[in-house]
């Protein structure tokens, strides 16, 4: 079972290389479909690798385990990021990944809780997931455990009114073992979230809701770790919120906050140099 | 006050029972009898013995009697306010972690507001959340379209991993929540007019999926569900007068269908009527209609119910008697 530590430089750089990981075995298995959602993932890599392997208490032969913390990807889209995460912790067997997509396979786009080890709810509907998220909270109240539930929100998915309808109940129930993650990657399918339903400012509105909020370069994951550790523990405390900053497409020039990638397909000598791009890591952006 | 009175006061407090006073006056059903007012009474006693059960509300707790639940176990009672999509997708959080949650709300909010969250987030990872639509049909009378729910039977049988039940009365409410509790996967279960007059004397005996056969006959069978039943009953003794001899079956669970009690009761009367509170398209009638023809069943067959139309505004006596459901 992960640990949290103090970041220092081999931590950060052995969670950099998952996210990497992340992101290339996205590439790869979007190859089986012939179509899928790189650039959602590329956004939330460093926080999927981050919670995977250094925040979520779980027990990968203990799929069930009644008191592990949970998470709900609400942006049920970015599976495709998560499943050979789940593989690599030993859920399952890598190989059976080279289903993905395929008739039957229990790798579809988005999670499937019954065929999946390691998959806490099925996801796709955009705004189920904090409601979901309410649920196991309050379920863990009852029970007397003292797990988190964790929910990775998108952006653009604040503008479905059931994430509010939960955010209400969240702080009225006054459920300080959740934690909301906002991956704030800027797009959605038909541009900018800006320009197509403004989210922000999103700290501020949880806020207003009663959440206790923070804000985070989600791709930092140094400031990732340094954050999730002082998350207070406080069952009974305010909801937490994280937005975290993030590039849709992140790691891949041609697809860094270009709406034309939000589902996309490489071919040839283009997923060559994309596999080849994102092998070399992240560079820093010409705006940083 | 007396206990009577008590209940009289909460009846006429909550909106959602105000069509109720003239349904008390026509037929002076005892309100102890009404299958919603046992619905929270027989889950807080299920859930003496019972850990699992959580009852949620979307601030009708006073309407469906989930605070006589509440009352008894608080910590297990959760109201969520005016956000029904919420309450559904909550419970559905809820039994992921090993609870048996029982979210009420009126059928047409329960059903059509919530119907994603039904599918997706309860029958798709077969989950044990029991959605209560109560209220439904067009018992809300004059409070019209938007509290009625005549498309409900429709809408959730067509969702895969969903069954879909209807109280009969109380005693039969009280069956269907103990016999839940043994059921692994999604329910809806629709409760009708919210003054069903008493068709069992005692909770029967019954396992989801399997009709009732409530009055044999050999000329016809009535096939009726949920607040339906009672008046088929009554038909079938008017009936009888003229010298036809009525079957009434209670098919109480619309999905998945018993379709061997559908095919005996062709194959021995040789005509069907179905009799249900709500749209005739895509419900009862409709179900068993597909089960007939794909058997090769052509007996006399037709369909009663609500047409495919908005009813009117009105009183539910008023409603049941324009459409000769009473």
């Amino acid at each position: 079972m992960p640990v949290p530590t103090a970041p220092t430089e081999p931590r950060i750089a052995d969670l950099a290389e998952r996210a990497r990981f992340v992101r290339t075995e996205t590439l790869r298995l979007t190859r089986i479909a012939g179509a899928g959602h790189y650039s959602a993932v590329f956004s939330c890599a460093e926080l999927l690798a981050v919670l995977y392997y250094s925040q979520l208490r779980i027990d990968p032969t203990r799929p069930d385990w009644t008191d592990r913390d949970r998470f709900v990807m609400s942006k049920g889209h970015a599976a495709i990021g998560l499943y050979p995460l789940l593989a690599d912790l030993g859920y399952f067997d890598p190989s059976e990944l080279d289903s993905y997509t395929r008739l039957g396979s229990p790798f579809g786009d988005h999670p499937d809780m019954k065929r999946i080890p390691g998959i806490d709810f099925s996801s796709g509907s955009l705004g189920h997931g904090l409601s979901i998220c309410v649920g196991m909270a309050l379920a863990g109240r009852m029970s007397g455990l003292d797990y988190r539930s964790y929910c990775l929100l998108g952006d653009g998915e604040l503008a479905e009114g059931q994430i509010w309808e939960a955010a209400m109940a969240a702080s009225h129930f006054r459920l300080g073992n959740i934690v909301a993650i906002v991956d704030a990657n800027q797009l959605g399918i038909d541009g900018f979230v800006r320009d197509i339903m403004a989210a922000e400012p999103i700290d501020a509105r949880f806020a207003a809701f009663g959440w206790q909020t923070r804000r985070v370069d989600g791709h930092d994951i140094g400031a990732l770790l340094e954050l999730f550790a002082g998350l207070p523990a406080e069952p009974h405390g305010p909801p937490q919120l994280i937005v975290a900053d993030t590039v849709k497409g992140r790691g891949s020039a041609r697809m860094e906050l270009n709406p034309d990638w939000h589902v996309g397909n490489l071919a040839g000598a283009d997923y060559d140099d994309v596999m080849a791009e994102l092998e070399a890591g992240l560079r820093p952006r010409e705006a940083e | 006050m007396s206990t009577q009175a008590q209940d009289q006061s909460e009846i006429f407090n909550g909106t959602a029972n105000v069509g109720l006073r003239d349904a008390r006056s026509v037929d002076g059903t005892d309100t102890r009898a009404i299958p919603a007012f046992v619905f929270g009474e027989e889950l807080a006693e299920i859930a003496e013995h019972d850990p699992r059960v959580v009852v949620l509300t979307a601030d009708l707790g006073r309407s469906n009697r989930a605070t006589d639940f509440g009352a008894r176990h608080p910590d297990r009672f959760v109201n969520v306010g005016i956000a029904e999509k919420n309450m559904i997708t909550v419970a559905a959080g809820m039994a992921s972690c090993g609870y048996v949650p029982f979210a009420a709300t009126f059928g047409s909010f329960a059903a059509l507001l919530g119907a994603e969250q039904i599918r997706t987030d309860c029958a798709y990872p077969n989950l044990p959340v029991r959605i209560v639509g109560h209220h439904s049909g067009m018992s809300m009378g004059f409070y019209g379209t938007s509290h009625h729910s005549l498309e409900d039977l429709g809408m959730m049988r067509c969702i895969a991993d969903l069954v879909v039940v209807c109280a009969t009365d109380a005693n039969h409410l009280r069956a269907l929540l103990r016999a839940s509790m043994d059921h692994p996967g999604a329910m809806y279960i629709r409760l009708g007019r919210g003054r069903d007059p008493q068709v069992y004397n005692v909770v029967p005996d019954i396992e989801i999926g399997r009709a009732e056969t409530v009055r044999d006959g050999t000329d016809l069978t009535i096939i009726a569900t949920g607040s339906e039943v009672h008046p088929a009953l009554d038909a079938a003794e008017r009936l009888a007068t003229d010298g036809i001899s009525t079957r009434v079956v209670d098919m109480f669970t619309v999905s998945p269908i018993d379709r061997a009690a559908i095919l005996d009761a062709a194959r021995r009367t040789g005509a069907i009527l179905t009799v249900e509170e709500g749209n005739v398209t895509g419900g009862l009638g409709t179900a068993v209609a597909e089960c007939l023809f794909e058997a090769g069943e052509h007996v006399r067959f037709r369909r009663h119910g609500v047409p495919d139309e908005h009813v009117p505004v009105g009183p539910p006596a008023a409603l049941y008697a324009h459409y000769r459901l009473d």
